[in-house]
Parts: C-alpha cells; structure tokens; sequence
C-alpha cells in the first residue's frame, strides 16, 4: 500500500527553481534515506510535502487523503538547529509537546501523558534527563529528545531531517534501533541522511535526489555509481565495495 | 495628597496600570521569546500618528476613538516592515528602523497641527508621547483594564498552545495546532497591550514595558509558565509604582517612572537571578576552580 504519493511537486525560493517536478510514492514498511549534496534540496522537499513551505506545483497525498485529515498519523524530526535550544522548558515538557495535538483545546497534559512521554524518552535511553533544562543538553541529547517528541505521537509515517548529523555514537545506534523497531511495527519511515557510507546497512530504499528525482527504489538496485555520479554531478568521490568504484575519499 | 491617592479616579487608574503591567508583562514573554524586542518598539512608535490623525477626525480625545486610531496605524507599521522586509532587499532590522522614524516624525507633526489647530493642547495629547496616567479619567482607566483582562484571559486559556507555537512552529502546525491563526493573534494582543498602554506610558516607553519584565523574570526560572508569572507580576508592579509615585509631584510624567521600576527589577534579577545571574555564575565559576586547584594540590591531577 502507498502511504506517501507526490505528484509533480516543484517548489521555488524567488526566482531559483528548489524542486523540480518530483514524483514518487512511498510503500508502508519501508525505511528510505533521502540523499543528495548540499543545496539539492533534501529538506525543502520534505517541508513542502508537509506544508510547511508553500510549493509552485504539484499535489501530495498520504493514504490516499489530503494532508490535514492525516496529521495525527504522521510525525516529523525537525534538524536541531530549527528550535532556539535556551527556551525555557525541560526535557519531558518537550516531549509531552508532542501530545498537545491530541489534548485538545483548554486541556491540560495530565498524568496519562506524562507517562507516555516517560515511555518514549525511555525509547531514547533519556529517562535520566527528563527534568533536565533543555539548554544543558549535548547535541546528540537534543536529537534523542526531538526523536521522543515524535515518537510519542504514536504515528505511523515519520520523516525525519538530517538526525544523524552530528551526533555522537550512542545517540546514532539509538537512533538505528528506533529505525528498525518503527520498521518491525510497519511504519514507514524517510530520512534526509549525509553519509553515504551508512546508506546500504541502514535503509532498504534510497531516494537520490538533486533537484530533480535521480532515482527511487530499493537500495540494493539503486543506490549505484551511475546514479550516484549523475547525484553528485560525476565528481562522486566514494569509498566503498567494488561495483561503486575504488577511489577513496 | 492623601485625598489624590483617596479619590477614586485614582484607585481606577491605579488599578488599570497594574493590569496593564500584567498583560504587557505577559505578551512581553512571548516577545522576547519570539525575539521581537524591536518590533514592539517599532509598532508603539507607529501607533502615535493614529492617535493624531483619531484626534484630528474626531474632534475630541474620547480614549477608544484614540486607541482605535493608533491600533490602525500600529498594524500599518507592523505591515509594512513585513512588506519591506519581504519584497525588497532591505532586512527586518533596517524596515524597522524606517518604519519607526518616519511614523514617530509623522505623528509629531501631526501632533503639531493638532495643538495649533484643534485645541490639543488643552487636551493634554502631548501626555502620548512620554505618558500620564494623571491625564486620565475613569472611564479610560475602564477601557484599559478591560482590554488588558481581555489579554491575560486569551494568554492563559491556550496557553498550551502558545508554548508549542513559541517553541517549534513547525511541529505546532504538524501536530495539528493551527499556527497561523495564532500567530496572528499574537500580533493583535501585542498591539491591543501598545496601544492601551500609550496614554499612561507613552509612545517612546511602552515597548520598555514589555521587555524589561520578561527579561528579568528568565533569570529566575527555567519554566515558560512560572516565567509568564513572574514577568507579569513585575510588569503589574511596575506599572502600579510608577503610577503612585507620579501621582506626588505636579507633572512627573508616569511613563519613566514605570519604566524604572521595572529596570530597578531588572538590575537586581541580572546581579542576582538564580538562573545565570552574574553573581550565581561567577560563584559557580569560582567554585569549580576552587575543586580543581584542590585536585591539582592533592595531585589528583597532573
């Protein structure tokens, strides 16, 4: 079944051309890392398939709906840097933010949800830093934290920008063993990711993108050197098995 | 003096700056969270040519024709920096900038014609510029302090939502909360909070009013809504000094007295706030060099 289905989709900063008429559709179950160089457009298109970038052209549906009908089941990892870290809250308020949603109006979170947001942190292993002042975090921390606030949704297609960027090693294998639990429990999951490397163990589909769709399907049969040269404008410097090239980095 | 602080004109207006503190202090949280110091400066200053021109039209200083008429020119103001900033290659901080010059020395002429040729004078409109809540009668101090309750009730009924709004945009819209109704909202309270405030604080100072609380209150917490707290109450401390005080000598004009109070505040919360105060961080600073010299003696460490 697809969950994700973008038709057409371009999007435009001014006059420059972001996206260029993408399409694709994304099956339930599947674990796709999104990635292309710098300024290829990655987070944007995540964004306006979102909504939260106007785009030129184009319709995106998830199950089959229109967006608003479906925002309870889909949650979204923002990059670190898009909140002001020194806002005066905790660790656990932020993750129980992600439950206002389903509060309703003139609600207050209760204990209900104060516990179900203890169980995503536990997810995370940041249970010890529930009362923690959020600006006293590492980065890695900060990312552990956003990965809750997503998580206690309990929704069922996640995106996720760039989560992997700069973080230490405990928080990328906690990361990596969200993944596969959302996987096992057959959520879909795509992930804006930087290093190449990674791509093969850590994701069944690749979507290669540089304002155009390069390509989009199962990693093994599309993450490969052509598609990666045409990706990286053919100056692709890979350090990786025999079929992707022996240059190293 | 003793009859002033008795007569009831007084306790009105006494009570209408403090709740007008309280709301400022309030939307002042949201503005400093939203880094907006500036914007409120630049809407309080675009506020007094609506208030000229109000005065002009209408002949007569009726208080809500007043606040209506700066409450226009103040969204014009807050409109067209976003125009600016939008369509031209000009940023946010020079639009501001522009905005607030040209429409502060627009409302200054008016104010002009208005005192030769409309008898504003007599009216007391000069008291918009740096304030005077003495000017003011009771059915004005009423006004005031519907439209700051009518603030601090919308503030803390979605007060949940403000916090997600004010944190994450983004994932306030995509768990559902409409953002953009609340965005809007805010901008509506911000200019409701300027422009009641202008005929007690004035024009120059009211954008004191809300800053200066909420900056004082973050040094003493970590949580948004014991800061909400404690900004409104300096700010309705504030604005009940203030007031009091101006009300001993002829003609103190109350905006600066409010205004430092409420600085007064802010020193003490910069020396001593719990939370990054200096004196807090430089005795934990010292503390741990103390542990580390400690170490070194013990040779602990090399």
């Amino acid at each position: 079944m697809d969950v994700l289905t973008v038709r057409n989709l371009s999007t435009a900063y001014q006059s420059k051309v972001v996206l260029d008429s993408l399409s694709f559709s994304v099956e339930q179950g599947t674990l796709t890392g999104i990635v292309g160089p710098n300024g290829a457009g990655k987070s944007t298109m995540i964004k306006s398939i979102l909504g939260l970038q106007p785009k030129i052209s184009g319709d995106v549906e998830f199950y089959g709906n229109a967006l608003q009908s479906q925002k309870q089941r889909i949650g979204y990892v923002p990059q670190r840097g898009a909140v002001d870290w020194d806002f005066p809250t905790n660790v656990i308020d932020v993750v129980t933010m992600g439950l206002y949603g389903q509060i309703g109006w003139l609600r207050f979170p209760r204990e209900k949800h104060r516990k179900l947001a203890m169980a995503a942190l536990e997810k995370v292993d940041m249970t010890e830093y529930a009362t923690r002042q959020i600006s006293q975090l590492s980065g890695g921390q900060q990312q552990r934290v956003f990965l809750a606030r997503a998580l206690v949704q309990e929704a069922e297609l996640y995106f996720m920008d760039e989560p992997f960027a700069g973080v230490d090693a405990k928080t990328e294998r906690t990361i990596i063993s969200v993944l596969e639990e959302l996987k096992d429990q057959g959520k879909t999951v795509l992930v804006v990711h930087h290093d190449l490397q990674t791509v093969p163990r850590y994701f069944d589909h690749v979507l290669m993108l540089n304002k155009q769709l390069i390509a989009y399907g199962p990693t093994k049969e599309t993450f490969t050197t052509a598609h990666l040269s045409k990706t990286y404008g053919g100056t692709i410097q890979w350090l990786g098995g025999e079929n992707l090239g022996q240059r190293s980095v | 003096m003793v009859s002033v602080l008795s007569s009831p004109n007084f306790q009105w207006v006494l009570m209408s700056t403090i709740l007008l503190g309280l709301a400022a202090g309030m939307v002042g949280t949201m503005t400093h969270l939203r880094k907006q110091g500036l914007m409120s400066d630049a809407i309080s200053h675009a506020a007094l040519p609506g208030v000229m021109m109000a005065f002009l039209l209408s002949g007569e200083k009726e208080l809500l024709v007043l606040i209506i008429g700066a409450a226009i020119s103040g969204l014009i103001g807050a409109y067209l920096i976003q125009v600016i900033d939008h369509t031209t290659r000009i940023k946010e901080d020079a639009a501001m900038g522009i905005i607030l010059s040209v429409f502060f020395g627009g409302g200054i002429m008016l104010l002009t014609i208005a005192n030769r040729v409309g008898g504003g004078k007599q009216s007391g409109l000069d008291s918009f510029i740096f304030g005077q809540a003495a000017s003011m009668v009771r059915s004005d101090a009423v006004i005031m302090g519907l439209i700051a309750l009518l603030v601090i009730i919308l503030i803390a009924l979605f007060f949940k939502e403000w916090k997600v709004v004010l944190f994450d945009p983004n994932h306030a819209n995509m768990i559902g909360i409409p953002v953009k109704v609340y965005q809007s909202l805010y901008t509506f309270l911000l200019v409701f909070v300027i422009v009641i405030g202008i005929q007690a604080v004035g024009v120059i100072l009211m954008a004191a009013l809300l800053i200066i609380p909420a900056v004082s209150a973050r040094y003493w917490t970590n949580s948004l809504f014991v800061m909400f707290i404690l900004s409104a109450s300096i700010g309705g401390f504030s604005g009940g000094f203030g007031t009091f005080v101006s009300t001993f000598g002829r003609n103190l004009p109350t905006g600066p007295l409010i205004v430092l109070t409420s600085a007064a505040l802010f020193l003490v919360s910069l020396v001593f706030g719990s939370k990054q105060g200096l004196l807090n961080t430089y005795k934990q600073t010292n503390l741990i060099k103390k542990k580390r010299n400690v170490q070194v003696q013990r040779g602990d460490l090399e």
